[in-house]
């Protein structure tokens, strides 16, 4: 029976039978259905790809303002719309190394300084021209000199120069940088023909897909663009992103067969819809926190034994199981978690403990009047729950929090990194040099914590030129207590992206860079 | 010059004036709220130097009133300009919008008057009795709950549970016209039991009001049916304040849709009006705003203008 059975399997990855009969014969040799099944789902997994069929997506994060140019992306539907027509240099891979897209290989100088790129040859653009590296170094312009307001501006600051030399693009930098390719694998950095200097939001690139309907907040269509230098890359006719902001309409679209993936999965309906027989719900652990923070510049919380006392006044576990309904992890007031390469995982985590939030409270010597905590639910899904549920554990350790709801409208410019204590969220990054240099560097834009020490600015410096991967996790591990131990943040979740896929598609891997397999799914799923 | 043109023409200058001080008032209220279009864009991404630069190239730097005047100049010539946020024409953005927009408010109108019209008589005919009773129950139950929550339990029960309609109201210019009446069949239902209740209740009053008086007893004693007493000289007299409450709820089904928009997915105005307010987009906002408020004052000069026909004591005023 078992050799039939290998013949079979053979049978199918060669595209020789179809479902029904294997299903049929199987019977017949006495293997039950479920089994058959899987058999047949591995056999066919096997066979690899099939090309064909129309994808389409319903994602929440997009809006009649967005536009096509790469420099102004900042949420989901943007980001997923840059994956389809466009490619950056490298992408980082689900293993979190980095896997050649425009540039063929990436070197590094000896002391990290000077970074070169060795880019594909023969690469067109969706309007026919072929790419160069004038072309790279354009569009790295684009986003770094003096009149960028691209998205990607804050990851530029380090770059001393550029030049395109031929077939290679070459960085270098003003500090040396290990982590210089992980900076370029950026989703805002999509290399445009001429940088996108003329019309940044035509949405040319040399992406797998061209932009055939661009309706901003509605829709955007792409077609499959047959000269991509990848030929594994894109196995869909067409692809469409449909903007579906309402949480249940998009749960309802995949539900109904509307669409065949959606993003942002409400965790409270995720174990429901689970339960679906044609579709999965795929939960990533990923890089993004939630996250209280202080000003640690800011009186009351200048004062260390305050920020350790709501530290542990914290019930982290409480607020995974209600908050996230358990889909995300506890987090360690640090910005980084075990989703980050070179993680010291042995770090101990922070404990709830009323006693020491007391006893760090009386330390503190504060005066006993109420603590301001500003929160809104644009910060996360569930800010408003979260605080209250800090209020009360906090309230358990004689700590007097008061909560000053904000509206979501204009969160982000009033109060957040402008109010000493509020609610946050960051997206994570790909390595901990880019997360720590973003937001805990004393001369960050964004230190929105307030963070300045020092000594902490020389271990990031000092890690970025250390090429040897042992001493880097040591310094990282170092960076990491200081955060939890002095900074102004109090991190008590990292929240996984939550996803519905429907069963129709194969090639599902998971992801922790972005959602939606990095943006990946396009390239790398198929219809079974 | 004869009265009556004399009276649209009068009333016409004043939505004029109207639509004029609307503008000026929407552009002082999105320059009152916090941050501008710069500063929405960028998010939690900006930094002080992408600011600027953003600033500088959407021109805000530049004093408001000399923004609103050019905005003002441009639209005399009927150029609504480009958005901030993504540089496209909104005239032609909005085309398509305002196109969806209508679409879905003339097929709820087409559905909705004559049917709250028509419950409204039946009302007034068996009144105080049965049918009368069950009409107000019902068209007041809907109207009383939120219009998302009806838009939700038909999603639920009519699309996912029966798979009659499409739970999304998507429509684009490549789908035939049944696919797109097909398409809007949810959100249609779901306006026309909203609006219903206000129709019917003021069609009842008005002519039960109008039943008080001594021509309609006239009428029943020279021996006129109970329906024709009520159609010949009852409604003729009660027109005005039903078409009155008419326009109002017209007015509702273009401008005051974007809950139901936004439960169907349904590419209109409303969405498009709320995303632009979020992002700061001051010619956007200025542009919706605008055409909200000449639909609004359109349509209650229309109501105006049909009270005073259809009043003898109006057309010839002393």
């Amino acid at each position: 029976m078992n050799e039939q059975l290998t013949h079979m399997t053979k049978q199918v990855t060669a595209g020789k039978l179809t479902r029904r009969e294997f299903m049929g014969k199987a019977a017949a040799l006495g293997v039950t259905a479920a089994m058959a099944s899987t058999m047949f789902a591995d056999a066919a997994r096997a066979a690899g790809p099939i090309k064909g069929g129309d994808l389409k997506f319903g994602l929440q994060g997009g809006e009649s303002t967005n536009s096509l140019d790469p420099a102004t992306y900042a949420s989901s539907v943007p980001f997923q719309n840059g994956k389809q027509f466009g490619d950056q240099l490298v992408e980082v891979a689900p293993d979190g190394s980095i896997e050649p897209r425009l540039a063929e290989s990436v070197e590094g100088s000896a002391d990290a300084k000077v970074w070169t790129f060795k880019l594909r040859q023969g690469v067109e653009f969706h309007n026919g021209k072929t790419m160069t590296s004038e072309d790279v170094l354009k569009t790295m312009e684009r986003h770094s000199n003096e009149d960028s307001k691209s998205g990607a501006l804050g990851i530029m600051k380090g770059i001393e120069s550029m030049k395109a030399d031929g077939d290679n693009f070459q960085v270098t930098l003003t500090e040396p940088n290990a982590d210089l390719p992980y900076l370029m694998a950026d989703y805002h950095l999509i290399i445009q023909p001429d940088g996108g200097m003329e019309n940044p939001g035509a949405g040319i690139g040399t992406g797998p897909y061209k932009v055939e309907v661009d309706e901003p907040g509605v829709r955007h269509l792409y077609t499959k663009f047959e000269n991509h230098w990848n030929p594994d890359f894109g196995n869909f006719d067409s692809v469409e992103v449909i903007v579906i902001n309402d949480a249940t309409a998009r749960t309802a679209a995949l539900q109904g067969g509307q669409v065949h993936a959606i993003n942002r999965v409400e965790p409270k309906v995720a174990d429901l819809l689970g339960r679906a027989p044609n579709l999965t719900v795929h939960s990533t652990a990923g890089r993004g926190h939630y996250v209280f923070i202080m000003h640690c510049d800011t009186a009351p919380f200048d004062n260390n034994e305050l920020r350790l006392a709501l530290k542990h006044a914290i019930d982290r576990q409480d607020l995974v199981d209600k908050v996230l309904r358990g889909y995300g992890t506890v987090g360690n007031d640090m910005p980084v978690n075990a989703a980050y390469p070179l993680f010291d995982g042995s770090i101990p985590q922070r404990e709830f403990s009323l006693e020491k939030a007391a006893e760090h409270y009386k330390k503190s010597g504060h005066d006993g009047s109420p603590i301001i905590l500003r929160v809104a639910d644009g910060a996360f899904p569930g800010a408003v729950d979260a605080a209250a549920l800090f209020q009360q554990t906090a309230a358990q350790a004689g700590i007097p929090l008061e909560i000053k709801r904000e509206p979501n409208d204009g969160y982000w410019s009033e109060v957040w990194n402008v109010q000493p204590f509020c609610a946050s969220y960051w997206g994570g990054r790909p390595v901990q040099d880019q997360m720590y240099s973003t937001a805990y560097l004393s001369s960050a834009d964004w230190n929105d914590t307030r963070f300045k020490v020092p000594e902490f600015d020389e271990m990031l410096f000092a890690a970025r030129a250390e090429l040897d991967n042992d001493k880097r996790k040591d310094i990282y591990s170092k960076m990491g207590m200081m955060v939890r131990d002095q900074g102004g943040l109090i991190c008590p979740m990292f929240n996984d992206f939550v996803e519905g896929v429907t069963n129709q598609l194969e090639g599902w891997e998971n992801d922790p860079t972005q959602e939606m397999m990095n943006g990946n799914m396009s390239r790398k799923m198929w219809f079974s | 010059m004869h009265p009556i043109i004399k009276l649209v023409s009068q009333r016409l200058a004043l939505g004029f004036l109207l639509l004029f001080g609307a503008s000026a008032l929407i552009f002082g209220l999105t320059e009152a709220l916090p941050g501008d279009a710069a500063q929405a864009v960028l998010g939690q991404a900006a930094t002080p130097e992408a600011l600027a630069n953003l600033r500088e190239e959407m021109g805000l730097n530049r004093p408001a009133l000399t923004r609103y005047f050019e905005w003002l100049g441009g639209i005399v010539q009927g150029d609504l300009g480009q958005s901030l946020t993504n540089k496209l024409d909104i005239a032609e953005s909005i085309g398509s919008r305002l196109g969806n927009t209508l679409f879905l408010a003339f097929w709820a109108a087409v559905v909705s008057v004559p049917l709250a019209i028509f419950l409204g008589l039946l009302a007034v005919r068996y009144r105080n009795r049965w049918p009368d009773k069950l009409i107000s129950a019902v068209t007041l139950t809907t109207i009383s709950i939120p219009e998302f929550l009806i838009g939700y339990v038909l999603v639920y029960f009519v699309a996912v549970k029966l798979g009659l309609f499409s739970p999304l109201a998507m429509i684009n210019d490549s789908m035939s016209f049944w696919q797109k009446l097909n398409s809007i069949a949810l959100p249609v239902i779901v306006l026309t039991l909203v609006v219903l209740a206000h129709m019917m209740r003021m069609t009842r009053a008005a002519i039960l009001n109008v039943m008080q008086s001594a021509y309609v007893e006239t009428a029943e004693l020279k021996g006129l049916s109970n329906f024709q007493v009520i159609y010949r000289h009852a409604f003729p007299n009660a027109v005005a304040p039903i078409v009155n409450v008419v326009m109002l709820n017209l007015a509702y089904l273009v401008v005051g849709v974007v809950v139901v928009e936004v439960v169907f997915v349904y590419p209109g105005m409303g969405q498009y009006l709320v995303d632009h307010v979020t992002k700061r987009d001051v010619p956007v906002v200025l542009a919706c705003g605008v055409i909200f408020a000449a639909i609004y004052i359109g349509l209650n000069m229309i109501a105006d203008i049909v009270a005073i026909l259809a009043n003898p004591r109006l057309r010839h005023p002393k």
